[in-house]
């Protein structure tokens, strides 16, 4: 472990909030307002851990147990992932395995959270979350895989380091077509338009929100806290992939901060110009994703 | 000279098209077809030069379907002339479910018989694997409109079917083109063009991984169009749908044009040392589409399906001379000559019986020999020469086939072979002779149902033609016949 | 970054969007976009030997089939008052799916064939394959008319791709032979569409089913 893979770590635990506000900030932009302040997931992560919480008598442990499982999983997936040239604080051959699992980990446990309070509203959430994922995962593995075949290593933290620019120029289409995979992944992974609304309060609608939607209080602090990580975890896969090494030190940081930035723009972007998909339209969505990285594995191969 | 043959029957197609009189335009009609006619005679006479810097050549298997299809065209170009007469009226009842429906105007139908003999003609000069292409593809373009001469319903769907399943197979063909293409080029060097002559006498430099796809692809693709079992699927719905006319141009021209495409592959095949190879691919089709036409003939209620099917299973035989080597060649050839000529003739009485008696199903034509004696007469004959009773010259064909397998010590190929003709010949049985015999119930006689000379003459004289060709073939034909023969011979 | 690479990622690209696409409209402008794209590939296929053939072919295809093709079936589709494909016989996702593994199969097939050693690109070959195999699979598995004809489209763009890949050398006036059957082909069926719309009122190819055996 080298100094420099605690900077990950750190800038995840810090500024993982702030590309949630950075993307509310672009959504209200585009449609004209000024938005909420940049800092506004802190204070209202800070408002929560203060306030108390209700639980219902139908719930059992397992409602309690699920967002302080589902942080500790997002909080272990969180070592294993680099951020552009600096090495991931633990890394091993086969480590984006362990990701994927850990995130499928994380969702484990709020699905059981939902599902143990016994309401119909979290049980629709619940199965509609899983399904997606469901078709989700082959699209993340397919590319994470065409990375790792380009890279010559199985391990996340060379193969997203080892990308440069001389890759993108033999290589281009392939590694476009797998960015765009990623994006899609991480959309859908995240719960944002096109596959989920974060804003709407129509619970027939909702995917994500829907399920958690019975925790408050710290239980809810750690829930939100544990989308902004997961957020980050997935744009870092994709800023890994685009953001040359340079020789210097603190140009790769800002390089880095930057990319993420984009990301959360770009995300914002998006929902704000598109509307989300019907919900029989999000599966050829997601497969389309895993096609386009198939296909990228494919023409990898040649 | 070639290049009058190709470019005679287009202008006279597209002026067609533009001409206001009836008359005039079916005058036109037959007066190209026998200058058509005439100039392929020359043909015979003296080889005309090549053109296009050898890409249009006629050679031996040229030269014999040229003749056919334009032997055919002439006698089929009577029978439409007389025919678009008789169809002047603009409603006409169908025969199977009684609506009315109209015709088509008779401009783009003469136009496109034009066009039609036009690019068959093209594909018979063609020495050039692309250009022969070419011609194919516009030979089905050409037929599709004459197809849906009778605007229905059922002529609708023949159409579709006809152009989507032609186009795909034909599409396929191409890329055994290109395929033809690379193997045509060596690794490091420039590539020789796809001429005939050139891929024949360079054949050994040919790659052959690509070469035997490049065949399985041509069978595929030109297999299409010829007829061939299990790509058959368009034939029975068009050949039954379309007029007369133009199923007997279908059966006895087009499909003999594809047939020839693939005669060129093999010829190219034989060259190159693939030989075995593109012989045992011409079994087998051959054997499936005997036996598939033979299924599908018993039993059958619909005459002129009975026939594409007959058609479907000529084409068979065809394809299993071709596999059997030089002397099954030989027999081969003939038959495409004699079966054209056959069914050419069959098909022009089908359409005398679809006028006589207004209905295409088997079981309601009764008393053709006493209703309407000629086209009885010649229908019995057209029944006997087309399931190979001698003295008709499909027997001739059939027995050197059969031959040439039992020569060549495959003598399973030929019990096969007997057993389908057996069983088509029970089923042609019960349909023709039931069709003729018998008393006429539902036709109306009278002069002004009596059969016409434009009716009577074409087939008679196709009926005389193959009965000629069963006693005696003519000089000039068996040396044809031989040379291309020769050539798909049975080097390994 | 190899031009060639990039024209053949996005032909795959539209090949999959049509297998797993419902929306005519959206089809119609995917295939013209693919035609359009291809009429560049053999200029930039041969960029060493550039010459006006290759220019005058060019813009030939990009001008039949970028423009005239999907004016024509657009008028067909405003004819016949279709917007939306009906249930296939394979639905989207299961297409999309066979989609990806007929590109498996595709670069399968092309290492067993021994490739001429002046290929602008290695993936020439599968993704013609690939257009080809897709472009049956769309005749095969849609039930409008149209959609029949987009297929065949996109089996003629992959035969085309492959030719103008791997043998150059067909003389122009084959290539132009191709191009003016493609164009009357896709006429003839165009106009086949209009009359099945009005004989029928619906362009559902698995309904024309009056003949058979």
């Amino acid at each position: 472990m080298y100094p420099e893979s605690f900077i990950p770590l750190l800038l995840a635990l810090v500024l993982s909030p702030l590309l949630l506000g950075i993307i509310n900030r672009t959504k209200a932009l585009f449609a004209g307002r000024r938005g909420p302040p940049l800092l506004q997931i802190y204070f209202d992560l800070w408002k929560l851990l203060h306030k108390g919480a209700v639980y219902s008598r139908t719930t059992t442990w397992i409602f309690r147990a699920g967002p302080i499982l589902g942080l500790a999983a997002v909080l272990t997936a969180v070592t294993l992932v680099p951020l552009g040239n600096f090495p991931a604080l633990i890394a091993f051959p086969a480590d984006f395995l362990l990701f994927a699992g850990l995130l499928g980990l994380m969702r484990f446990f709020m699905v059981l959270a939902a599902l143990d309070t016994g309401s119909s509203f979290e049980g629709m959430g619940a199965s509609r979350e899983v399904f997606f994922s469901a078709l989700a995962e082959p699209a993340l593995l397919v590319a994470l895989a065409t990375l790792a075949r380009q890279a010559g290593s199985f391990s996340l933290s060379t193969m997203l380091g080892q990308v440069s620019g001389g890759h993108w120029l033999h290589l281009g289409p392939v590694l476009a077509l797998v960015m765009i995979a990623l994006m899609i992944v991480l959309l859908a992974e995240n719960a944002r338009i096109p596959v989920d609304d974060p804003n709407t309060h129509l619970e027939l609608t909702m995917i994500h929100e829907v399920m958690v939607l019975d925790h408050g209080g710290p239980d809810f602090a750690f829930i939100v806290y544990g989308a902004a990580l997961k957020l980050w975890l997935l744009a870092a896969l994709v800023v890994g992939m685009v953001v040359p090494a340079t020789g210097a030190s603190w140009l790769d940081l800002a390089l880095v901060m930057g990319g993420m930035f984009a990301v959360a723009v770009i995300v914002g972007v998006v929902e704000s110009v598109m509307a989300r998909l019907r919900l029989v339209m999000v599966p050829q969505l997601l497969v389309g994703a895993g096609a386009l990285a198939a296909a990228a594995f494919l023409l990898g191969l040649k | 000279m070639i290049l009058v043959l190709v470019f005679l029957p287009l202008l006279a197609g597209l002026a067609a098209f533009a001409l206001r009189s009836p008359a005039v335009r079916r005058g036109l009609l037959i007066g190209t077809a026998l200058v058509h006619a005439a100039l392929t005679a020359i043909c015979w006479k003296t080889t005309p030069g090549a053109a296009l810097g050898g890409w249009l050549a006629l050679d031996a298997a040229g030269l014999l379907f040229l003749s056919i299809t334009s032997g055919l065209f002439l006698v089929a170009s009577f029978y439409a002339a007389g025919y678009l007469g008789q169809q002047a009226n603009k409603h006409t009842t169908d025969v199977e479910e009684g609506m009315l429906f109209d015709n088509a105007p008779e401009a783009v139908f003469i136009g496109c018989l034009l066009l039609f003999l036009a690019t068959m003609t093209l594909v018979t000069v063609s020495q050039h694997f692309g250009l022969l292409w070419v011609a194919v593809e516009a030979t089905t373009l050409a037929s599709a409109p004459l197809i849906y001469f009778h605007r229905h319903h059922r002529s609708l769907e023949a159409t579709w079917k006809y152009l989507l399943v032609c186009s795909v197979g034909i599409a396929l063909a191409l890329l055994a083109c290109f395929f033809l293409g690379v193997a045509a080029t060596p690794p490091n060097g420039e590539g020789f063009p796809l001429v005939l002559t050139e891929l024949v006498a360079k054949a050994q430099q040919l790659q052959t991984p690509w070469l035997k796809a490049a065949c399985l692809l041509f069978f595929v693709g030109y297999g299409t169009k010829m007829g061939l079992a299990p790509l058959h699927t368009w034939l029975p719905d068009a050949h039954s749908e379309a007029p007369s006319v133009v199923s007997a141009l279908l059966s006895g021209a087009v499909l003999n044009c594809a047939f020839l495409g693939l005669v060129r592959v093999q010829q190219v095949c034989v060259a190159a040392g693939l030989g075995a190879f593109g012989r045992d691919v011409w079994v087998l089709l051959g054997l499936v589409s005997l036996v598939v036409g033979a299924v599908f003939i018993i039993g059958q209620t619909d005459y002129k399906r009975l026939l594409a099917y007959s058609s479907v299973e000529n084409m068979g035989i065809i394809a299993l001379g071709v596999g059997l080597g030089s002397a099954g060649a030989f027999g081969a050839m003939l038959h495409a000559v004699n079966h054209a000529i056959a069914k050419a003739m069959l098909f022009l009485l089908s359409g005398n019986i679809l006028a006589h008696y207004q209905t295409k199903n088997i079981a309601q034509v009764r008393g053709l020999l006493s209703a309407a004696p000629v086209t009885g007469v010649l229908w019995v004959a057209g029944f006997l020469a087309i399931t190979g009773t001698p003295p008709f010259g499909l027997f001739l064909s059939k027995f050197t086939i059969l031959k040439a397998a039992i020569d060549g010590g495959r003598t399973w190929i030929g019990i096969m072979f007997l057993v389908s003709l057996g069983v088509i010949f029970i089923g042609m049985t019960t349909a023709f002779f039931g069709m003729a015999q018998g008393v006429p119930d539902k036709v109306a006689s009278g002069p002004a149902n009596r059969d016409r000379w434009w009716q009577i003459a074409p087939p008679a004289v196709l009926g005389l033609l193959v009965l000629w060709l069963g006693l005696a073939v003519p000089g000039p034909l068996n040396n044809v016949l031989r040379q291309i023969a020769a050539t798909l011979g049975d080097a390994p | 970054m190899n031009n060639t690479n990039i024209i053949l990622v996005l032909v795959v690209l539209t090949n999959l969007k049509l297998l797993g696409s419902s929306r005519l409209g959206a089809s119609i402008r995917v295939v013209a976009m693919q035609g359009v794209v291809l009429g560049l590939l053999p200029v930039l296929a041969h960029t060493n030997e550039l010459s006006l053939r290759y220019a005058v072919l060019a813009a030939g295809t990009i001008a039949l089939k970028g423009i005239v093709f999907p004016w024509f079936l657009f008028r067909a589709v405003r004819e016949a008052e279709v917007t939306r494909e009906v249930e296939p016989y394979v639905g989207y996702v299961t297409s999309l799916l066979a989609g990806v593994m007929i590109l498996a199969v595709s670069f399968w097939m092309c290492e067993r064939l021994p490739m001429p050693e002046t290929l602008a690109s290695s993936w020439l070959a599968p993704v013609a394959f690939f257009s080809i195999f897709a472009g049956l699979f769309l005749i095969v598995s849609r039930k409008r008319a149209v959609n029949q004809v987009l297929g065949f489209l996109v089996l003629e763009n992959g035969v085309y791709t492959f030719g103008v890949g791997l043998a150059p050398h067909t003389s122009l006036l084959v290539e132009a032979g191709v191009l003016l059957d493609v164009f009357v082909a896709v006429f003839v069926m165009g106009i086949t569409i209009f009359h099945i719309n009005r004989e029928f009122d619906h362009i559902e190819t698995n309904r024309l089913s009056t003949l058979k055996d």
